[in-house]
């Protein structure tokens, strides 16, 4: 994942130092300037003096860990959260956006981190809520559908028909809605919260050509992402967020260290790889054995076994059905056709209390709609598929329940590390860390990661891969979903291939590389 | 049990490479401590609604003592209150669980009706001679589980809507009781019956007690145990709960038994306090359950709900009631006056709920 760059010299620098590298004098007067700013939440100093400074027509990453500030920052840009204290400078005039819609009237669009998206109205209505098109009162339908085409082209996604109900759309098409609304927008700004999260290489790949295209428009963009390699293709200049403040700003992308980039995000230098696989023993035994599992119209005849210490992970597009593939091994959807046994065991199909009983676990892909209780507590959330096995008769143990929480928020260095929390207030990465450690808790048998490092921040992925293989050494079997292919070539054992809801390849995970992958995905699609 | 510890051996563990000494956990301590008791503060916003409950009731008691004089206050009037409160708090009580559970039981006040009705038959009142008041007890709980339960099954396994699920129930189970009663009321004869729910426990009415216990049996269920939890959590969002396995169709039927039960034990109560089944016994109770559930801070949309508020609640209309009966205003008044107290603990509810998520 993290490159090495031996190039540069390690400079010894101050972790609170700010490097001020001279101002690209050329591209002039900064379009956007945030200075001081702070946001305090009631029990949590978010921002505590940002510094951001952005040009016309230029990609300005912001780095930082997980709960660093970087969206409450966008969203104070927005106008979505009010700023205790600090100034926003907008071609060198003071403003202030009490609104989202302010924000808009300004010139910043931004495509949130959290899809935004209304999941009962159209995809039409959704790039046009709030400023919807009209004339004497009546809404001009027609013609908010040739322009949501046009933008929906632009992305890469003329199929998606604007007249289509949101809701029906994957959490990748939501994110193209959510980019389109932005774009209608004519932005001078458009701020981007890790809008590759959900998306896959090649729609990374039409991103980046759209970010170039507003670039040459002078446009300016935001763009928040914890993957480096992505930074180093877009990137002009960084500024690095740790802990609310404003630790380096406009850092040149071109000779910036990925290496010191961490280390100025994380404090300390993260020396890491993926870890070290032992290779699983040949006599051990098929912990999770899955024949000619199929789901009517969605994929068909997956086979697989998982043997006790294996990280097997697939790999495929977005909508390959590979998420689909592990919610119906779980019994979350019911199997139309095949088996699922675990420990020789069959499951009885469609019923997730089954599933669960027989020890496995899922971390499901949307972890808002799907994972958390977003008003509960944090320690809540992560015995939610444990407080019965905690309680004595039905009587809860609540103290059990928290000390249980605050080792595994230890040991994943979840922060803020306070189990009272309600899990709406924590950072995206933080939230997902939340997931795992509920399985933790539960200690699978057979573990499914969907997505696992999704939003997750550099030094925390370094800790969720050692995590994934821990817990492979203890026995576990383990089934792993990811859209990095770099992350599931190095993580697993065993790769298998998805491809339009069929398996199109297996094979040990060294006996494959990134571009044979992205081969065998691209002939299954066109198959 | 075994596993957690994998989790926690990697806390220990110096094994993550990158954890350089350089981390000063001293002083990240100390400041987590500060923002720890600040967020604790904060999520007490729970007890500052029940406060603002309490701080209404208070007024409400200050307004009867000023206009009625000891006419409200007195020991006398207090009881009055209470047995006011007891029938609509049971039905509340249950009402909570389901509320909470993002669901709705429009049925409670009819089912408690035809609960009524079914235990003061004829034929059950003379089997109720013979073997004691128990019969009609058991019919009335049995009546009510089994009418809560059929919502349940509907919801749960039919997947009908519960608003209209029970929306029928509220009308099949009127129309019901006034085929079983023959549109006649049905006085009750049983006396180890009246002898028992009529009379007094430690100078206060057993309905009263009835209701204590009923309260006090929810807010252990709801806050202490897994039954509980499970509520919170399917009401929270139903779909995690069912991923991190938890069987929220089996869950949803208990609920709606369980509201049903109340219903049942309600229609007990209010066989004492009127010696009488008669069909239209409950009529428009579940809108002042369902009012006094929300007005006590429990959220509509679900994944929230607080025993405390919804007694606190039902307490409020009874003290009003009471109070506008003690200076003999018409019932029209006093029906303008619960519809803006609805009104206006909702604005609070919402406003509560801004603050808490700030935005989002
Ligand atoms: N509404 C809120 N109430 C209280 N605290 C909040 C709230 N929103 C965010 N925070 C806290 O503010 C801090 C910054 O969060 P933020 O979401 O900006 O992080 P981030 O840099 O975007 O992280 P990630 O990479 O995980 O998305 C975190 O500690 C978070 O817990
Ligand atoms: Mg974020």
């Amino acid at each position: 994942m993290v490159s090495d760059d031996r190039h540069g010299g390690e400079a010894a620098h101050d972790a609170m130092e700010r490097t001020q590298a001279p101002t690209a004098t050329a591209a002039g007067r900064p379009l956007l300037e945030m200075r001081g700013i702070v946001k305090v939440f009631p029990g949590a100093r978010a921002l505590d003096g940002v510094d951001l400074e952005v040009l016309p027509g230029e990609v300005h990453c912001l780095l930082g860990q997980n709960g660093a500030g970087k969206s409450t920052l966008i969203k104070v840009l927005a106008g979505a959260h009010q700023p205790t204290e600090g100034q926003i400078l907008i071609d060198g005039e003071p403003v202030t956006i009490p609104s989202p819609v302010a924000g808009l009237k300004l010139g910043v669009a931004t495509i949130y981190q959290e899809l935004d998206v209304v999941d009962g109205l159209t995809v039409a209505e959704n790039v046009f809520l709030g400023h919807e098109l009209d004339s004497a009162g009546f809404s001009r339908r027609r013609e908010a559908a040739r322009r949501t085409r046009e933008l929906l082209a632009r992305l890469g996604h003329g199929n998606i028909s604007p007249h289509r109900e949101v809701g029906t759309l994957s959490a990748a098409g939501k994110q193209v809605v959510s980019m389109a609304r932005a774009l209608s927008h004519d932005a001078r700004v458009i701020v981007m919260d890790e809008p590759s999260a959900v998306l896959d290489t090649g729609e990374v790949a039409t991103l980046f050509r759209i970010v170039r295209e507003l670039k040459a428009q002078g446009v300016a963009v935001v763009y928040i992402s914890h993957r480096m390699e992505e930074i180093r293709q877009i990137g002009d200049r960084i500024t690095v967020l740790k802990d609310g403040r404003t630790v380096a700003q406009n850092l040149p992308v071109a000779s910036t260290p990925t290496r010191e980039l961490i280390r100025l995000m994380t404090g300390r230098t993260v020396e890491f790889d993926f870890p070290p696989r032992p290779g699983v023993p040949a006599d051990a035994p098929v912990v999770l054995d899955v024949e000619n599992l199929g789901l009517r119209g969605v994929f068909e005849d997956v086979s697989l076994q998982v043997r006790a210490g294996e990280v097997v992970g697939l790999a495929g597009l977005v909508g390959a059905g590979r998420s689909e593939i592990l919610e119906t091994l779980y019994g979350a959807r019911r199997a139309t056709t095949g088996s699922v046994r675990v420990d020789g065991q069959r499951l009885r199909p469609g019923s997730v209390g089954a599933a669960v009983g027989a020890g496995i676990g899922l971390a499901p892909e949307e972890r808002k709609s799907q994972g958390l209780l977003l008003d509960e507590p944090v320690y809540r959330n992560i015995t939610l598929s444990t407080f019965g096995r905690f309680a004595r008769g039905g009587l809860l143990d609540e103290r059990a329940e928290r000390k249980v929480a605050r080792e595994q928020v230890a040991a994943l260095d979840l922060r803020p590390a306070q189990v009272e929390r309600a899990a709406r207030t924590l950072s995206g990465g933080n939230q997902q860390k939340a997931m795992l450690a509920r399985w933790l808790v539960h200690g699978c048998r057979v573990l499914l990661l969907d997505e696992p490092t999704r939003g997750v921040d550099v030094g925390a992925r370094a800790e969720i891969y050692g995590l994934v293989r821990r817990l492979a050494d203890a026995g576990t079997a383990v089934l792993v979903v990811s859209s990095e292919i770099p992350e599931v070539l190095g993580l697993a054992d065993r790769v298998l291939v998805v491809a339009e809801g069929r398996v199109v390849h297996q094979s040990a995970a060294t006996e494959i590389d990134e571009h044979r992958v992205l081969d065998l995905v691209m002939e299954g699609s066109a198959a | 049990m075994s596993e957690p510890t994998i989790g926690a051996r990697t806390t220990a563990g110096d094994d993550i490479a990158h954890r350089l000494p350089g981390q000063d956990a001293g002083t990240a301590g100390g400041h987590q401590q500060a923002i720890d008791s600040g967020s604790r503060r904060w999520s007490s916003s729970g007890a500052a609604r029940n406060g603002g409950l309490v701080v209404a009731l208070a007024l409400l008691c200050v307004v009867g003592w000023a206009t009625a004089g000891s006419r409200f206050a007195s020991l006398q009037n207090v009881e009055v209150i209470l047995s006011l409160a007891a029938v609509t708090g049971v039905l509340a009580i249950g009402m909570t669980f389901v509320i909470t559970a993002g669901g709705i039981d429009l049925s409670v006040g009819s089912v408690l009706g035809l609960a009524s009705v079914w235990a003061s038959t004829l034929a059950t009142q003379a089997m109720a001679q013979q073997y004691g008041w128990v019969v009609m007890v058991g019919c009335a709980l049995a009546v009510g589980l089994g009418a809560g339960l059929v919502n349940g099954v509907l919801i749960a396994y039919g997947r009908v809507v519960a608003f209209i699920a029970t929306l029928a129930m509220l009308a099949a189970a009127r129309g019901l009781a006034e085929i079983i009663a023959g549109r006649r009321t049905q006085i009750v004869t049983v006396d180890s019956f009246l002898d028992i729910f009529r009379g007094d426990l430690l100078g206060l009415p057993v309905i009263v007690w009835i209701f204590l216990v009923v309260a006090v049996a929810g807010w252990f269920l709801l806050n202490r145990t897994t039954f509980g939890r499970r509520t919170v959590a399917v009401g929270g969002n139903p779909e995690a709960a069912r991923l991190a396995g938890i069987n929220v169709r089996r869950h949803t039927l208990y609920l709606y038994g369980l509201t049903g039960l109340a219903a049942g034990i309600g229609a007990v109560m209010m066989l004492a306090r009127t010696t009488a089944g008669s069909s239209t016994n409950g009529t428009l109770l579940e809108l002042d359950t369902i009012a006094a559930v929300v007005v006590g801070g429990t959220l509509l949309a679900g994944g929230r709900g607080t025993i405390v508020g919804t007694v606190l609640g039902v307490l409020i209309f009874s003290t009003l009631t009471n109070v506008f009966i003690q200076n003999d205003l018409n019932s029209s008044v006093q029906a303008v006056a619960k519809g803006a107290i609805i009104v206006g603990a909702v604005l609070l509810q919402q406003w509560f709920a801004r603050r808490d998520t700030a935005t989002t």
